[in-house]
This record gives C-alpha cells, sequence and structure tokens, in this order.
C-alpha cells in the first residue's frame, strides 16, 4: 500500500544511503577519475575505527571521529604508496584498487575475525499510528545533505577547492600558476577517503560488523557517481534524489527485491538517454533555455 | 598452493604421527593409503558465510583430533582435505571435484548454504562420493550419497510455531532470505500455520544483499500479526534485529535462523533481540548435561578454540556426523563408500551413554531410508539482556520424506529434491 508519510520516510532513507554510499566515490572516481573499487573497504575501515572506538566505551560521536581519522590515514597510506602512480591510468587504477580491497578485507578479518560486536541504534523511533520509524536512519539522510552542501560549499568557495579542481583539470597549467598539485592530489584523495569513512561511521550502528560490509555500498554509490554525470557533487545529489524515489516508490508497492530491480533499470535508462549523466542533462536543458531567451 | 600449505600446517601442529602422511598429500594427486582415512572438510573460514563456516571447520577439526587421539576409526588415523572454499559457490565445485577425484576422500563434508549444496550435488552423484551435508536447511533432498544430518525446516519450524501459536494467537507475518531456502522455509511456515490453526497474513522475501528493512518494518506494522516468522540470512540481514528494535516494533519473533547460527545475541547490542524464539537443534546455551558438564561440549571447544566466539548450532552437526562416519566404517569393517553408505542405511544412534558424541540430547538417530536424522529440538529464547534459556524441547523426527514422500534409499537409488509444493496444497 503506498502511503504517503510511508513514502517520504522510506525516500529519506533511500536518498541518505545512496549519497552517503556515493559521496566520498564522487570526489575520488566523479572529480579525480580514480575508479577505486576500494571505495566499499574504506566504509569498513571506518566502520571498524567506529566500532572499536565506541566498544572500548568512548562516546559515540569521538568514536565516529576515530573512524573517519582511521580512513583518512588509510587513503593516506594508499595514495603515497599506490594511488599516487596510477593517476590517469583508469584501468590499472580499478585493477590495483579491486586488490587492495580484497586484500583489505582479508586483512581485517586475520586480525578482528569474523565480526565485531556492533554498537546499538541511537535516538529511538519517530511513530506515526500504527507505523513507526528509526530516528537515526532518519537523521542520517539529514546529515547526507548537509554533507553534500559542505563538500560542494568546499570545492567551490574555497581557494583549495579551487587549486584541487586547477589540479585535476590542467595539472601543467596549474604547477606553472604555483601550485603544488602533487600535495592537491594527496589532499584531494584523502578528502574522498574521509568521507568514506564517516559513510561507515555513521552507518556503524546500524550494519552488522563484518570484513566484507563495504561491498554493500559499491553498487549504489558506482550508479550514482556515473548516472550523476559530469558535474560530480549536483549529480550525485541528483542521482540520489532520482534512484531514491524509484527505490522506495517500488520499495514500498512491490517489496525490497522489486525496488532494487527498478533503481538499477532506471540507471540503465539513465545512461542510454541522457549520456552526460543527470547532472549533464540539466545543463543541457539551461543552455538551451539561456539559448532561446 | 596455499591451500595445501594451510592443511599441511594444520597437520603438523594437530599431531606428528600425522606429519609424514600429510607431506604425501602435499604432493597432490596421491589417495589415501591403507592405514589412513582421508576425509575432505571444505567449510568457509572468509567470505560471506565466514561466521557461520568457520565454527563449522573448527567442530569437525576438533572431532576428527578426539578420534585420532583415541585410536581413530578401526585403528586407522584420519588425515583430511580442508582448503577455504571462501563462500564461492564455483570455489566449490572446483574443489569439490579435486576432493573426489585427486585427493579420493573417503567422506566428503561440504558447504553452508543450500546453493552451495545444489551447486556441488551433481558433482557428488555423478561420482557416487558419500556427503554429508551438515546445515539446517529446508528439507527434502532424498539422495543415495547425501546425508543430510542437519535438522529440516520441517523440524526448526515445527518446535517453534506451535510454541508461538499457543502463546500469542493465531496471526503470522513471514519474513525469508530469498533464494531456495527461504523459500521453501516460507512455504512450511504455510504448511505448519494449517496444521496448527493458524494463518499467515502476508509473506516477504528479501535480497541478501539487502540492509534497509524499513518498509519490512512498516508492513509488519500495518499486517500486525500475533508474531513473525523469520527465515532472515546472513550479516546484511542482521540489520533487521537492530532496525526493528530502533523502530520499537515489539512483536515476538520466531525463527530458524536467528542466533543459533551468527550468535546475533551476542554480536549485537542488548535488547535487539529480547523475545525472539529460535527453533533449533543446538547452540552453545543448550542445557544438556553432555553439553554444559565440565569437560562436555563446550568446554572441549573452548579448550581447542579459545578464542572462538561462539559455538553454533551447525558446528555440533559436523562434530556429531563425524562420529557418525566412524560408527559406521567400524560397523562396515572398511571404508569403501558403498558398504560405508550400507551400515549408515541400517540406522546409526548416538547416544548420551557415548557421550560427548550427542550434545544436543539424549540420542540422534540416523533415519536410513531418508538419510535424515530425527533431532531432539529446542525452542530457545532471549531475554531482554540476551541471556538465552530454554523454553520447550521435544523429540522431533524428520516427515515430510518419510511420511509425505514416502522416500526409502534403502529400496529405490534417487538424486531428487523434493518441495513441499508438490504435496501440500496451502504451499502453492
Amino acid at each position: 500500500m503506498v502511503n504517503g508519510i510511508n513514502l517520504f520516510f522510506q525516500f529519506l532513507d533511500s536518498f541518505g544511503f545512496i549519497v552517503l554510499a556515493a559521496i566520498g566515490l564522487a570526489v575520488i572516481f566523479g572529480m579525480m577519475g580514480v575508479i577505486n573499487l576500494a571505495h566499499g573497504e574504506l566504509i569498513m575501515i571506518g566502520a571498524y575505527g567506529t566500532t572499536l572506538v565506541a566498544n572500548a566505551g568512548a562516546p559515540l560521536v569521538l568514536a565516529m571521529a576515530a573512524g573517519v581519522l582511521a580512513a583518512a590515514v588509510a587513503g593516506l597510506i594508499i595514495e603515497r604508496t599506490i594511488v599516487k602512480r596510477l593517476y590517469h591510468r583508469p584501468l590499472d587504477s580499478m585493477v590495483a584498487t579491486w586488490a587492495l580491497g580484497l586484500a583489505l578485507t582479508q586483512v581485517v578479518r586475520i586480525i578482528f575475525g569474523n565480526s565485531l560486536s556492533g554498537i546499538g541504534l541511537p535516538f529511538g523511533a519517530i511513530r506515526f499510528g500504527a507505523f513507526s520509524y528509526s530516528m537515526y536512519r532518519t537523521v542520517l539522510s539529514v546529515v547526507a545533505l548537509a554533507l553534500l552542501v559542505g563538500a560542494y560549499l568546499v570545492f567551490t568557495r574555497t581557494e583549495f577547492g579551487i587549486r584541487a579542481r586547477a589540479t585535476i583539470q590542467d595539472a601543467d597549467t596549474a604547477r606553472a600558476m604555483g601550485v603544488d598539485t602533487d600535495r592537491m592530489y594527496t589532499s584531494t584523495f584523502v578528502i574522498g577517503c574521509a568521507l568514506a569513512g564517516l559513510t561507515g561511521a555513521l552507518y556503524a550502528p546500524a550494519l552488522s560488523i563484518v570484513p566484507g560490509m563495504g561491498s554493500t555500498f559499491l553498487v549504489e554509490a558506482f550508479v550514482a557517481v556515473v548516472t550523476g554525470g559530469t558535474s560530480v557533487l549536483l549529480g550525485t545529489t541528483l542521482a540520489a534524489g532520482v534512484l531514491g524515489s524509484a527505490d522506495a516508490l517500488f520499495t514500498n508497492l512491490y517489496g525490497t527485491f522489486i525496488g532494487q530491480v527498478a533503481m538499477l533499470i532506471l540507471a540503465i535508462l539513465i545512461l542510454r538517454f541522457l549520456p552526460t549523466g543527470l547532472s549533464g542533462a540539466l545543463e543541457d536543458l539551461r543552455e538551451r533555455i539561456g539559448g532561446e531567451n | 598452493m596455499s591451500d595445501r600449505l594451510v592443511s599441511r600446517r594444520g597437520f603438523l601442529s594437530s599431531s606428528a604421527v600425522l606429519a609424514g602422511t600429510a607431506l604425501a598429500g602435499c604432493s597432490g594427486g596421491s589417495a589415501s593409503s591403507d592405514d589412513t582415512i582421508k576425509i575432505g572438510v571444505l567449510e568457509d573460514r572468509s567470505g560471506n558465510f565466514a561466521l557461520v563456516g568457520d565454527p563449522k571447520h573448527k567442530a569437525s577439526m576438533l572431532a576428527i583430533e578426539e578420534i585420532n587421539n583415541n585410536g581413530g576409526i578401526d585403528g586407522k588415523q584420519i588425515e583430511t582435505f580442508s582448503p577455504d572454499p571462501q563462500s564461492d559457490n564455483q570455489r566449490y565445485q572446483e574443489l569439490a571435484s579435486r576432493a573426489i577425484r585427486e585427493e579420493e576422500v573417503d567422506a566428503l563434508w561440504a558447504g553452508y548454504s543450500s546453493a552451495t549444496r545444489e551447486a556441488i550435488r551433481p558433482t557428488i552423484d555423478r561420482n557416487e562420493q558419500l556427503y554429508f551435508y551438515t546445515t539446517q536447511y529446508e528439507g527434502g533432498v532424498c539422495d543415495k550419497y547425501t546425508f543430510a544430518v542437519g535438522p529440516t525446516a520441517r523440524q526448526q519450524l515445527g518446535i517453534v510455531l506451535p510454541y508461538l501459536r499457543e502463546e500469542f494467537g493465531p496471526d503470522i507475518y513471514t519474513i525469508a532470505a530469498d533464494y531456495n531456502f527461504g523459500q521453501l522455509s516460507a512455504d512450511w511456515v504455510k504448511v505448519l500455520a494449517n496444521e496448527n490453526d493458524a494463518n499467515v497474513l502476508g509473506e516477504e522475501f528479501i535480497p541478501l544483499s539487502e540492509t534497509d528493512f524499513s518498509s519490512t518494518i512498516n508492513n509488519i506494522q500495518e499486517a500486525d500479526p500475533d508474531f513473525v516468522m523469520s527465515m532472515l540470512v546472513g550479516a546484511n540481514h542482521t540489520s533487521f534485529y537492530e532496525q526493528k528494535a530502533s523502530a520499537g516494533l515489539e512483536v515476538p519473533i520466531g525463527t530458524s535462523t536467528a542466533m543459533a547460527q551468527g550468535y546475533e545475541h551476542r554480536r549485537i547490542d542488548p535488547p535487539a533481540m529480547a523475545n525472539i524464539y529460535a527453533g533449533v537443534n543446538y547452540m552453545e546455551e543448550v542445557p544438556t548435561d553432555s553439553n554444559t558438564q565440565d569437560g562436555g561440549f563446550v568446554d572441549r571447544y573452548f579448550e581447542k578454540y579459545p578464542d572462538a566466539p561462539y559455538l553454533n548450532e551447525e558446528a555440533e552437526t559436523n562434530y556429531f556426523s563425524t562420529y557418525m562416519y566412524k560408527e559406521a566404517v567400524e560397523q562396515a569393517g572398511t571404508v569403501e563408500q558403498p558398504e560405508v553408505i550400507d551400515a549408515l542405511e541400517s540406522g546409526i544412534s548416538l547416544g548420551s551413554e557415548r557421550a560427548p558424541e550427542a550434545p544436543e540430547g539424549e540420542t540422534i538417530e540416523l533415519d536410513g531410508a531418508t538419510h535424515h536424522v530425527d533431532h531432539h529440538m529446542w525452542v530457545m529464547r532471549a531475554d531482554d539482556q540476551h541471556n538465552v534459556e530454554a523454553v520447550e524441547n521435544r523429540k522431533i523426527p524428520e516427515q515430510f520424506l518419510s511420511e509425505t514422500v514416502g522416500c526409502d534409499l534403502r529400496e529405490e537409488v534417487e538424486t531428487t529434491q523434493y518441495t513441499p509444493v508438490d504435496y501440500f496444497e496451502e504451499a502453492q
């Protein structure tokens, strides 16, 4: 049964999940062009960091900060040792990061075993009549939106953001203008990893903490970034909105399986008919309207 | 190559006597010699099912070590072929072929999920390989070479569903994992509901990859059942219990999958698993003497594996079935597989007289006709501190193959899996 309130909460949940799954990848894959198949494992590192610190008795917010830090440090090491050599070699970066993801999963399994005991979901429930929703998962969608706005401001309104984008667009010219491009690459990559870590930290109370948990996010992440298209952060928002709506509507009507099928079919249709993605299509539309005026 | 290294290391640490034969095994292609018995143990120690598969592997190794330390089977030491199939069905197929053709195992234990079992069963049957499948499962496999010795859905649901019907009322909502095990288990819920004067208000099948259960929780709230039957599977689905607790859904839940396999009551913060009732043949907390006494099954397991997180349902099945195989070989007086299968079909029972073989109850009896086990079943309830107590127990025979289908493998060689849809109107 479609019920307006149910549908709305379902949408918030899907939207939040897609945005948070994709946001780190939007920076690393969308902006830098590194096909990072270890994205899920960075999310896993964030979740593990958070859970371990929380289980040691730290308050949840502090534990989440530790999770983000863990992913950022992992990102720094990965960039310095591996990814650094693979910029502008997308296929090589794909193979290398895939292998890295497998290795990270296995290392975590060897060190921490097949699962960690979880931390409970905070906040409790929101109730409407016979229905109730996890407050925490609803809050996540708001956090997701705030993160998108924050990332957008950092990359468009700060000097760092402009240098970073200049480096990625044209490293030689940027270097000629006095930008330390090496550092820009590193810091952008680390920001992407920290965002992935934050996703893991935020979902740590809501998911089972197992070494393979990162794969849960990978499909949504890549689908959202690719269908989002040319303007990465705007695109991710649009993609999460559109794909989240399809997922929520069909899940509500026919169950979770059909929800996923509907979302992926829609993604195929978007890529077939809007080759520049949702944000590209939006820009085309804006130009065409602008041209007619 | 790494598989061989792993198994070699296991041998060297467990028994110096085995070292020589184990090294011989490493050269590949060598069949087991006359004074050893070779057992294949393919259980997941990594990948999606590692959490449930690792205890199975450990319990097999415990049983084998105990048997070897007590003089082996008919004086023969057991050696093992036990690489990690990594929860990957394709790898299972390769390793099962290798176990049969190259390692020439005398008996094979393999696989957690029903999907895995069905992936390798054609290879098993083609090679007429004696095979023990030790996971709880949907039931119905009538196969000359397969001994499905875990409890079936009809046994597991058959203890918990009638109990919840009495305690809470007739209205049931079913949620199950979306693959053969979950679908067929849901059919069994319908059959058992019919037999117990209950009704199924709705059912929902959830892909194994799903982690978001808000719509499922809404659907349950809308249906407003007296209790929920949950056959969710795997780490992703564990999120359901946390999410329903966070959303304040307080309906009692009966399950054949939660707690006993993946020890959710130890992994998740209380009270997410409160009021969950598991229908099982075994979990670590089952209060029998052979399980909990000093030097009992639990003690021996954690003595060998002090860092193991939990002793789960399937681990016990791997453990007792290894002893069952020992009984059969000694009865047959040979490891020749047709003779061992004959011995198993003559009916083997492991009793508390000969503990430690039967941690779940007084006796475990193998039904020779169906290759299934009449299990002692328990309803185990978790409270809001996640303490688990037994609230009901009785012996439940395998019924579907023996009574409904009429499978008798001593009379007729079959390799069929029967499903409730063909026999029960309410499952259609």
